[in-house]
């Protein structure tokens, strides 16, 4: 594209910087405090931190709330998606507005209001009193957090699988049905295949953020339920063990490196290739 | 006698105020190939896609084999289509794209392997079992396409303009071998074309349509050598069409001379549109009771020249084996059979259909 390799060079260097300067040092800090403890001594004590009682407890109630939020906004996003897609109701802008627009609004302000919305004397259970029906306990609870991500991050699971259907033709559909799909086979074993890649895309978008929050556990969870992210949010600011929040942090990106993989994976071994 | 096996009553589409079909009656007969020609816009597509159940007709009934389909969706239709673009499943290989059909319909393994073999056979493509679909030729993924549509046993096969993203000698090709698959399996096949060539070389008949409406259903000499109207003589290949007054029967004036021709059946004095093919004029020495005129310009074809002659303010479009010069004063006569005359359009609809 460049006539020159010193004009690439040129162009290139900036984003080298940026990426070395705030990329690649801080994550070598992170490793350096990571395996080394208050002597400067190298020792893997801290990653094994996190296999230890309530570290470990943190890290699997992680996974696990991440991985069901993942799953509900993937249920909740393809059939939304295949409506936003089927063009012959035209619903794309106002729903996709109805999606996209708490991405314009701060997370922290959508978390509290599910915070007045969930509590004990909130909008849910004064609606249940009302018609003298029982409370119930919401807030502080691992469905109030799995509220909180699946609100927050549906966003970026809607968005890759959209572009992923979008990039359908709607011939191929047809060809499935005139072949004798009905509508649930021709999802299954067209639909579904060709959209893996954006599922798989929206899974990683909605995995990692819902696997390293603290905002949303620390204002749903009330304190009770800890997650990895407010552990190493506790050792970095209230514990002072930067070794320690080191540590964990490696291995959350252990996990997330994982979850990339498996990316990864289904994006090369299911690329819709384009028509000319 | 042929079996009729589709038939179309009173089938009408709009897409919002935009007429795409109004009123069409059309019978398809079993085993031939009908082709459905017309210019972009003319509702070929649509017709062959409230056919296939992709669309519903706004009126009108579609039925098929004395039942009524029209509001069968696609997948309980015992049609079958061969898309444009070939739409095969770019995640599944060659012979998963033509198991799918049989597969959903529950057959088992041995009877799909052997359809599969078949089909690959009939569109010369054995040994692409487990070829990548995506790494094909546009001609080989388009032969798939009709692999994977003829292995459901369909009673008609829906074409909707399948070589026109082929090359020009890939679709020469392709046309002998629609033909061929059309009479070795004996299906019926309902193809769309804007090509006329194409329509001409394949058909058994063409229906030729514009705006919504059948303009002439017929086989390819009757609708080359008879157009019931100016548009279908347009349409099909090169004409000179010119308002004339059948004077009576056998006698047509044109340019206020008087010719001899050979149709009958209009009343005196009633204005016509004159159809004559370039191929048939003949260029001769100006005389006193021939069109005379000036050579306009020549290009040649390689096989012809094309030739155009101004005489009486009109551009006359000759095809001929032999050039002339630029400026050269020639005589353009024809016979009296290679004229044809046609009815000038009565209605507004009509009338609508020729302004093209």
């Amino acid at each position: 594209m460049f006539k020159s390799a010193g004009v690439k060079t040129l162009f290139m260097t900036p984003f080298c910087l940026w990426a070395g300067i705030f990329i690649f040092v801080p994550l070598l800090c992170m490793i350096w405090y990571g395996l080394t403890n208050d002597d400067e001594i190298f020792t893997p004590a801290n990653l094994t931190l996190a296999f230890e009682p309530p570290y470990f407890k943190a890290l699997l109630l992680s996974i696990g709330l991440a991985l069901v939020s993942t799953i509900i906004c993937l249920l909740l996003a393809y059939p939304l998606c295949l409506i936003l897609t089927d063009k012959a109701r035209d619903l794309s802008t106002a729903v996709s507005l109805l999606f996209i627009l708490p991405l314009w609004m701060n997370s922290l302000l959508l978390t509290m209001a599910w915070q007045t919305i969930l509590e004990k004397n909130g909008i849910i259970n004064q609606v249940l009193r009302y018609f003298n029906l029982p409370d119930v306990a919401l807030i502080n609870t691992p469905t109030a957090i799995i509220i909180g991500m699946v609100y927050n991050f549906l966003p970026y699971m809607v968005l890759p699988l959209y572009v992923s259907l979008s990039k359908i033709d709607k011939r191929i559909i047809e060809a499935a049905r005139d072949l004798g799909a009905s509508y649930m086979q021709t999802f299954w074993k067209v639909i579904l295949p060709l959209s893996l890649p954006g599922a798989a895309g929206g899974m990683t978008m909605v995995f990692i953020p819902a696997l390293t929050t603290f905002v949303i556990s620390a204002l749903l969870g009330g304190g009770k339920l800890l997650l990895i992210g407010n552990v190493i949010e506790q050792e970095f600011i209230a514990g002072y063990n930067w070794h320690w929040g080191a540590g964990l942090s490696m291995v959350l990106m252990i996990f997330i490196l994982i979850n990339m993989a498996v990316t990864i994976f289904f994006d090369n071994s299911h690329e819709e290739v384009e028509e000319k | 006698m042929k079996r009729e096996i589709i038939r179309l009553e009173n089938v009408a589409k709009a897409f919002g105020k935009l007429t795409v079909l109004d009123e069409i009656d059309l019978t398809i007969y079993e085993n031939e190939f009908i082709t459905l020609l017309g210019p972009s816009g003319c509702g070929k597509t649509t017709m062959l896609r409230i056919i296939g159940g992709f669309e519903q007709p706004d009126s009108g009934r579609v039925i098929f084999d004395g039942k009524d389909i029209t509001n069968l969706p696609p997948n309980k239709r015992p049609v079958n289509t061969v898309f444009q673009k070939y739409s095969l499943f770019s995640h599944m290989n060659v012979e998963e794209n033509i198991a799918f059909g049989l597969k959903i319909s529950g057959m088992d393994e041995g009877f799909i392997r052997s359809k599969i073999n078949y089909a690959l056979k009939l569109v010369n493509l054995e040994g692409y079992e487990k070829n990548d679909v995506t790494k094909l030729s546009g001609g080989q993924q388009q032969r798939i396409a009709i692999a994977r549509a003829i292995v459901n046993e369909p009673k008609v096969l829906l074409l909707d303009e399948p070589l026109s993203a082929l090359d020009l000698k890939l679709r020469r090709n392709m046309r002998s071998e629609l033909v061929r698959i059309n009479r070795e399996t004996g299906i019926t096949f309902v193809f769309v074309t804007h090509d006329q060539e194409e329509a001409l070389s394949m058909s058994d008949r063409i229906v030729i349509m514009n705006q919504g409406y059948i303009q002439q259903i017929g086989t390819p000499e009757q609708v080359y050598n008879e157009p019931e109207n100016a548009f279908v003589a347009d349409f099909i290949g090169d004409s000179n069409i010119i308002d004339g007054i059948m004077v009576r029967d056998k006698l047509v004036r044109i340019f206020g001379r008087e010719h001899a021709c050979e149709d009958t059946g209009f009343p005196p004095e009633c204005p016509v549109d004159v159809q004559i093919r370039p191929e048939d004029i003949i260029l001769g020495e100006p005389t006193e009771d021939s069109f005379n005129g000036v050579v306009k310009k020549v290009v040649f074809w390689g096989m012809s020249y094309d030739i155009i002659v101004e005489a009486d303010g009109f551009d006359w479009l000759v095809q001929s084996t032999h050039g002339r010069e630029v400026g050269e004063k020639v005589s353009v006569t024809f016979d009296p059979y290679n004229i044809q005359i046609m009815s000038k359009p009565q209605s507004e609809d009509e009338e609508a259909v020729r302004d093209v």
